[in-house]
């Protein structure tokens, strides 16, 4: 079943046109990975998804209903969770307020529940929990702003790049917990420069360029194809 | 010099000193967390913070009028005013900020100042208007409430006035309210998260513009009260006598560090303290060659000192780490 679907989409930041008749597909339960160079507009399709961002031209739609023009903070209450790029989490609040701040909108009782989860997938944030986050290492940061966004329960997760400035173990930990958050049930659409990683863990892909999608097809397919092997993986 | 006649004052010196530094703090968590949110200092404030004045003397006058002022007792009277004040001068700032501010929210900084500006002229003459048709007066006196004026003795030399006291403990309760608010519950959590990211706050399901509304309205609300506070420790108001304190209570919560909630309150002190001090010391320190009316020059010669060694205030720290 797809989730998410994006059609024709136009957007602009002023004069400067950064996406062109960009569409994707999302299916439920699976890892789509985005890729593409720097300025390929893999960003600005994240923020047109959560709102942050309006299209001059086409569609936005989540599990059949029109996303187009919604505000962020009603984006999350469909369902949508972005971890944005430069992780963005709240500097000045601690641990346990940016990820209290992730489920702003629940007034559900499984609130506790959902922190031991995190706290599970994530042991680093839990001895954390009082400390100031704009004192965490990047890595820590990084966690908080992948728990802070499982908080909202999300049944579609928008993540910008979770390795940026990251060291390789690192890297390889993050990437392993975004497939098992996926494995547990959550939709995962997956921005990243650090293709292998993602083709890795992703089921199938599509590639930017200049606002343009080039390619598209599953992780293997990808991962095989001469131009991507060329201009991504490095060969 | 008269050292007996120094210490003598000392404790009543201390206590105006307190009472002006509450007022103070009180208005200046408006510019304060106004700043925070948005960083832009709302100078129509000043005019927000006297309406709680007037709505305060309007009831007084009113219940007076009536001839019941004195058969209600003074507590629920000062209630009355107090939540009356607070209610008229929230709703004003939130009213302000929706038409004048919110449509200018991506200009260029100095467009939203200068509109700041001119909210102020407005407001000014609006309660000018006003009360001339309405009391045609310039000048309010608030009634006396006898009670209010009783003096307790706390040493052989230095009495306190009932009204004082309220005023300190109004003023402990608000500041106290609002820490506990801001720092210990889910709304203050997102307008901190506000404060700091606004984007990253609508993504967590933040509705940004309502944050920014309740900012001003507890701004609005804080600046209110103290009105009314102001109105019942000083008794004399004119359309324009806000000008002044709000510029002071502005330059405290820049003192204390502007942003910073416990910043608008110590910098309120601070300078309160170092107002009260220079009218009655400067003086006898002087042998008459400056007089009380050198206070102004003293206090911020005094914050601009402070402010050459702390530049981002005593409890000052960077507002917004990124955009
Ligand atoms: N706020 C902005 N104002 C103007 N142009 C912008 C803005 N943000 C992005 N752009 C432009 O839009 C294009 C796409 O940017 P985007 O951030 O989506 O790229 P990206 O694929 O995420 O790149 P990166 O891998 O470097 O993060 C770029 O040409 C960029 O310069
Ligand atoms: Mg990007």
């Amino acid at each position: 079943m797809v989730v998410l679907a994006l059609d024709g989409l136009e957007v602009y930041y002023g004069e400067i046109h950064a996406l062109k008749r960009v569409a994707l597909e999302v299916q439920s339960g699976e890892i789509v990975a985005l890729l593409g160079n720097n300025g390929a507009g893999k960003t600005t399709t994240l923020k047109t998804i959560s709102g942050l961002l309006a299209p001059r031209q086409g569609t936005v739609s989540f599990e059949t209903r029109p996303l187009t023009g919604v505000p962020p903070h009603e984006v999350v209450a469909r369902g949508i969770a972005h971890v944005p790029e430069g992780r963005r989490i709240f500097n000045r609040l601690t641990v346990r307020e940016n990820l209290l701040m992730g489920a702003y909108l629940r007034r559900d009782a499984g609130i506790a529940d959902d922190l031991e989860r995190v706290f599970a997938l994530f042991p680093r944030l839990q001895e954390r929990i009082t400390q100031v986050a704009g004192t965490l290492s990047g890595g820590e940061q990084q966690m908080l702003a992948i728990g802070r966004a499982l908080m909202a329960r999300p049944r579609l997760l928008l993540l910008d790049e979770p390795s940026m400035g990251l060291a390789p173990v690192l890297v390889e930990q993050i990437f392993a917990t975004i497939a098992e958050v996926n494995r547990q049930g959550t939709t995962i659409l997956l921005v990243e420069q650090n293709a292998a990683m993602a083709l890795s863990i992703a089921h199938r892909g599509y590639v930017l360029e200049t606002g343009t999608v080039v390619l598209s097809g599953t992780a293997a397919a990808l991962g095989e194809n001469a131009e991507v092997r060329r201009a991504y993986l490095g060969e | 010099m008269d050292l007996e006649l120094l210490v003598g004052i000392f404790p009543q010196v201390l206590l105006d000193g307190i009472l002006l530094g509450f007022m103070y703090a009180l208005i200046a968590l408006g510019y304060t967390m106004v700043y925070g949110v948005l960083e832009f200092i709302n100078f129509a404030h000043s005019e927000i913070f006297i309406v709680g004045a007037f709505v305060g003397v309007e009831i007084l006058l009113g219940l007076k009028s009536a001839g019941v002022l004195d058969s209600v007792p003074w507590v629920l009277v000062l209630l009355l005013i107090l939540v009356a004040g607070m209610l008229a001068s929230g709703v004003l700032a939130v009213s302000v900020e929706r038409i004048a501010y919110r449509p200018l929210r991506h200009a260029p900084r100095l467009i939203p100042l200068i509109s700041a500006i001119g909210v102020s002229f407005f407001l000014q003459d609006a309660i000018r208007l006003f009360e001339s048709i309405w009391r045609n007066a310039f000048n309010l006196v608030y009634p006396t409430l006898d009670v209010l004026n009783h003096r307790y003795d706390l040493t052989a030399t230095v009495d306190v006035p009932l009204k004082s006291l309220v005023v300190i403990v109004a003023a402990l309760l608000m500041l106290w309210g609002l820490w506990a608010l801001v720092n210990r519950t889910k709304i203050g959590t997102a307008i901190r998260a506000v404060a700091e990211d606004q984007a990253a706050a609508s993504l967590m399901g933040i509705n940004v513009n309502r944050i920014i509304s309740l900012t001003f309205l507890i701004g609005g609300a804080m600046g209110g009260a103290a009105g009314v506070l102001f109105g019942v420790q000083y008794g004399l108001i004119n359309p324009y006598t806000g000008f002044i304190p709000g510029l002071k209570a502005f330059t405290a919560a820049v003192l204390g560090g502007i942003g910073n909630i416990p910043g608008a309150m110590v910098g309120g002190l601070v300078l309160g303290l170092l107002e009260a001090f220079a009218a009655s010391y400067l003086s006898l320190l002087t042998g008459g060659a400056f007089g009380a009316e050198y206070k102004d020059i003293f206090a911020f010669s005094a914050l601009i000192l402070i402010l050459i060694f702390r530049p981002k205030g005593l409890l000052g720290e960077v507002v917004r780490e990124r955009a």
